[in-house]
């Protein structure tokens, strides 16, 4: 290879890049956002078409893990706004003092519980599940205890707590549960864990592969499979006891220079144009959105009786003694 | 007496003001590295106001780090012996490019490896479909076992080449003094191939272990569960689900801390063969007819199974969807092309004068090559992120940043390439181009490069291949617009298109490959 061809090659790299920060006009507005939600497959794009339409401003997301990034980052960081904090790690990012109230009405969202909080604004929702696909398990459990009583060649693959949200999510779902029996109640399920994954898409790829009867994931996640790609064998086994709320909020930075669009953002968020694409941009429930206007397979999705949904408060006094006892639970 | 002669020359060269220059610029390097390597726990730990006590749950992820790594080094370094000696001994049609084929495992990017041993030995894979028919009970990969056989699978590649290396670099003059000396194949294990392995293993063993030591993702998705925690899920967990800075400079340390007791370990181990220089020629080793030839084709082709069956798995899942993927995974690809290009030169930079002051005798510049094996990513990214936000904005570096990382990261693999080749340099024609005055830039075009161009060349295709496939170091610098390959991977499989994913993944295993395979290329032919 000749060096002007590294030249070009690292030229083009560089250069789409560039091309496309190409400075403007309009004040630029940046978001923080998980990895993968600015990609082309993620909500991303299209959040950013809708908003850019009516605050003449140009929206920049920054994707990376939010959370740490921005409690490194702390008094000095850059973000105007963050999306897709979940609720579970709302109390670490209201203790770091660096988020604004959202000033919305959330009276009249549409979530199975109220929700009352001035600064982190949900935007949608779903519910933590194990999906199976009935071609492999002809009769799912249907209730957590039935999971437990299971036989133990009923394989499973869930995510770690320690490393994906959604893992932390199924860790708490179990200790609101069974509180102080949440021990025990690993113990019994550890035998039909297959593995355990640092993310959620290792764990979805493996059990789309075949390789597990259930996987931990979303009561959504079958919407997925049938209006992308027409399979309706994919469901989420529904559970007496209830399943544990996961809900996505976004929140805009105090000291951004630029409140009135973080506040253009909030509204924005709530507003039919963004509420009316987020269930099939990011695979999810819409925060506020008549049952009505969702689409057709998101209506027809099979909804849990009862939800859980530790408050921000209880999650985080219950997270390390949660962990605690799963990981010894499954050590042993 | 020859003892001594060769420590004269030692001496003369170190203190002269020729070896002089070579070994200033390498030290440089190194001193550049080990700032890069402990200003960035640094700055975690300072950031953090100190550093963080471990806990009872971070000991247990130290040891079973220790325990596997050790266990994935022997296994990888003793079963790619016999397979390095077939491949040595044994000449056969399309050899050479089973050789390459056989490296590819090392520079594949965990998610897809992981794919591809599923594929293979997960449960409704093809080994335990196998078993099925022929009514023998199944095997799971995943626990502990499941850890080691991708740690073999990773490893074994990069141990076979180091060894078959070894086995060519014995001079062609002592290959044939051994025949005509009536040597047997135990002779020449005992005389020629013992002395070299002394000489070779000790270093591809702490390869190996090194790169097991900072294993996260394989831990994690085949291990089956916490009793599989390593030392940089450790720290991941540290970072993300406690955000204490302070223990994640601590698991950091600990890393640097193992790498450090491993090297000497394998310093006090390793003793140079000691063949004296050659003329070049080519002189295959004599292939013993008998029972020997049959033990060696079943060596070859078990490797063969054993590394290059999951590779096909991934591609016959993922080249359907190839011409169906979006135009945004082709730019992302673009972009990857070129980082690693930059990548590998920047590695071959660093390590080129690292090595020849390696070859001077200066172990702790071999220590400095070493550390960036084991500095987690996740603390080097988390503290060249805290270094540099005060100066720029992280994300408008993200490609420099992540092809200056990638670099980094690739150097002690490229090191291991060089270093033999490096040493052997020194002791055969040191003296003579010292002699001759040769320095400076006549020296490097006349001597080193010649001499150094076909491990210069691994190296480099094994740097670019690594950069590639990492995505490791990228979560603080990512931005969407500058997407890498591995980052749209993820991207795909987050947004459930994992048939997206899979043929994306073949996009980025065959270009690490057609990298590896250039650069390889490219540097026999201008050893040639």
């Amino acid at each position: 290879m000749k060096p002007a061809l590294f030249g070009s090659a690292l030229a083009i790299g560089l250069g789409a890049a560039s091309l496309q920060a190409a400075a403007q006009d309009r004040p630029q507005f940046t978001v923080y956002a998980p990895d993968y939600f600015a990609s082309s497959w993620g909500p991303g794009p299209k959040i950013q078409e809708g908003f850019e339409a009516i605050c003449e401003c140009d929206l920049v997301f920054v994707t990376g893990d939010v959370l740490p990034r921005i409690l490194l980052e702390g008094e000095g960081t850059r973000a105007d706004a963050v999306i897709g904090l979940n609720t579970d790690v709302m109390a670490r990012a209201r203790a770091s003092g660096l988020f604004a109230p959202h000033g919305q009405d959330t009276s009249d969202l549409t979530m199975p519980v109220e929700w009352d909080d001035e600064v982190f604004l949900p935007f949608n929702w779903s519910q933590v599940a194990f999906v199976y696909d009935e071609n492999r398990l002809d009769e799912a459990p249907t209730s957590f205890e039935a999971l437990l009583d299971a036989p133990d060649d009923l394989s499973i693959i869930i995510q770690d707590p320690r490393a994906a949200v959604s893992g932390l999510a199924l860790l708490l779902w179990v200790k609101a549960i069974y509180g102080d029996a949440a021990g025990e109640a690993w113990e019994r399920l550890a035998p039909k864990v297959l593995t355990v994954t640092q993310g959620w898409s290792e764990a979805y790829g493996m059990f789309t592969d075949g390789e597990a009867d259930m996987v931990l994931s979303f009561t959504s996640s079958p919407a997925y499979h049938i209006m992308a790609e027409n399979e309706t064998n994919y469901h989420a086994a529904i559970f007496d006891e209830g399943h544990y709320l996961y809900v996505e909020t976004a929140a805009r930075i105090g000291g951004s220079i630029k409140p009135e669009l973080g506040k253009q953002f909030m509204e924005y968020i709530l507003s039919d144009d963004f509420q009316s694409m987020i269930a099939e941009a990011n695979w999810s429930f819409p925060a506020k959105l008549d049952e009505a206007e969702w689409p057709d397979v998101f209506r027809e999705l099979p909804q849990p009786e009862r939800t859980i949904h530790l408050s921000e408060r209880e999650a985080e006094s219950l997270r390390q003694p949660a962990l605690n006892e799963w990981l010894t639970a499954l050590s042993r | 007496m020859a003892d001594r002669v060769v420590a004269l020359g030692r001496s003369q060269a170190g203190a002269g003001r020729f070896g002089g220059g070579e070994a200033l610029i390498g030290q440089l390097a190194a001193a550049f590295l080990l700032a890069m390597i402990g200003g960035t726990i640094a700055a975690v730990a300072w950031r953090a106001g100190g550093l963080g006590a471990l806990g009872p749950w971070d000991w247990r992820a130290v040891w079973f780090t220790i325990w596997q790594a050790a266990l994935s080094a022997t296994l990888s370094a003793v079963l790619a012996i016999p397979v390095a000696k077939a491949l040595a001994r044994r000449q056969f049609a399309g050899r050479r490019a089973l050789v390459t084929l056989l490296g590819a495992p090392f520079i594949l990017p965990v998610i897809v490896a992981i794919t591809g041993l599923v594929a293979v030995f997960g449960r409704s894979g093809i080994a335990n479909a196998a078993l099925g028919w022929a009514g023998l009970p199944s095997v799971s990969i995943y626990g502990w076992q499941g850890v080691i056989i991708a740690h073999v699978f990773f490893n074994l590649p990069l141990s076979v080449r180091l060894i078959l290396q070894g086995w060519q670099s014995i001079p062609a003059e002592r290959v044939r003094l051994a025949q005509s000396l009536g040597f047997t194949p135990s002779d020449i294990s005992r005389h020629l191939e013992r002395p070299m392995l002394r000489e070779v293993l000790p270093g591809v063993w702490l390869a190996v272990f090194l790169v097991c030591l900072t294993s996260f993702a394989v831990a994690l998705a085949l291990g089956g569960g916490p009793r599989a925690t390593t030392i940089e899920l450790a720290i991941y967990q540290a970072f993300r689900f406690d955000f204490d800075m302070g223990r994640a400079a601590s698991l950091g340390l600990v890393q640097i801390g193992l790498c450090l007791i491993a090297l000497l370990l394998s310093a006090r181990i390793a003793v140079p063969a000691a063949f004296g220089a050659g003329l070049d020629r080519i002189a295959p080793l004599p292939a013993p007819p008998g029972w020997r030839a049959p033990v060696d084709a079943l060596w070859i082709i078990a490797a063969s199974a054993f590394l290059i069956v999951p590779m096909a798995a991934v591609m016959a899942t993922g080249i359907p969807r190839i011409p169906a993927l979006p135009d945004m995974v082709w730019l992302a690809t673009l972009r990857s092309l070129g980082m690693a290009v930059v990548s590998a030169l920047l590695t071959l930079a660093l390590t080129l004068p690292l090595a020849l002051a390696i070859a001077q005798g200066r172990s702790w510049v071999e220590f400095a090559g070493m550390v960036p094996i084991v500095a987690s990513p996740l603390v080097l990214g988390t503290g060249l992120f805290l270094i540099l936000r005060p100066f720029v904005q992280p994300d408008q570096l993200a490609l420099p940043a992540t092809a200056a990382i990638n670099a980094v990261m690739a150097m002690p693999f490229a090191l291991r390439a060089l270093v033999p080749a490096a040493r052997a340099l020194r002791a055969d024609y040191g003296r003579l181009a010292d002699s001759l005055s040769l320095s400076g830039l006549a020296r490097l075009r006349l001597v080193t490069l010649p001499r150094l161009a076909a491990p210069m060349g691994f190296a480099g295709g094994l740097a670019a291949a690594l950069s590639m496939g990492d995505l490791g170091v990228i979560t603080l610098f990512a931005s969407p617009d500058r997407a890498t390959l591995p980052f749209v991977l993820y991207s795909l499989m987050n947004s459930y298109r994992m048939a997206d994913a899979a043929a994306a993944a073949v996009l980025l295993m065959a270009i690490s490959f057609a990298l590896f395979w250039s650069f390889e290329r490219g540097g026999r032919h201008a050893a040639a």
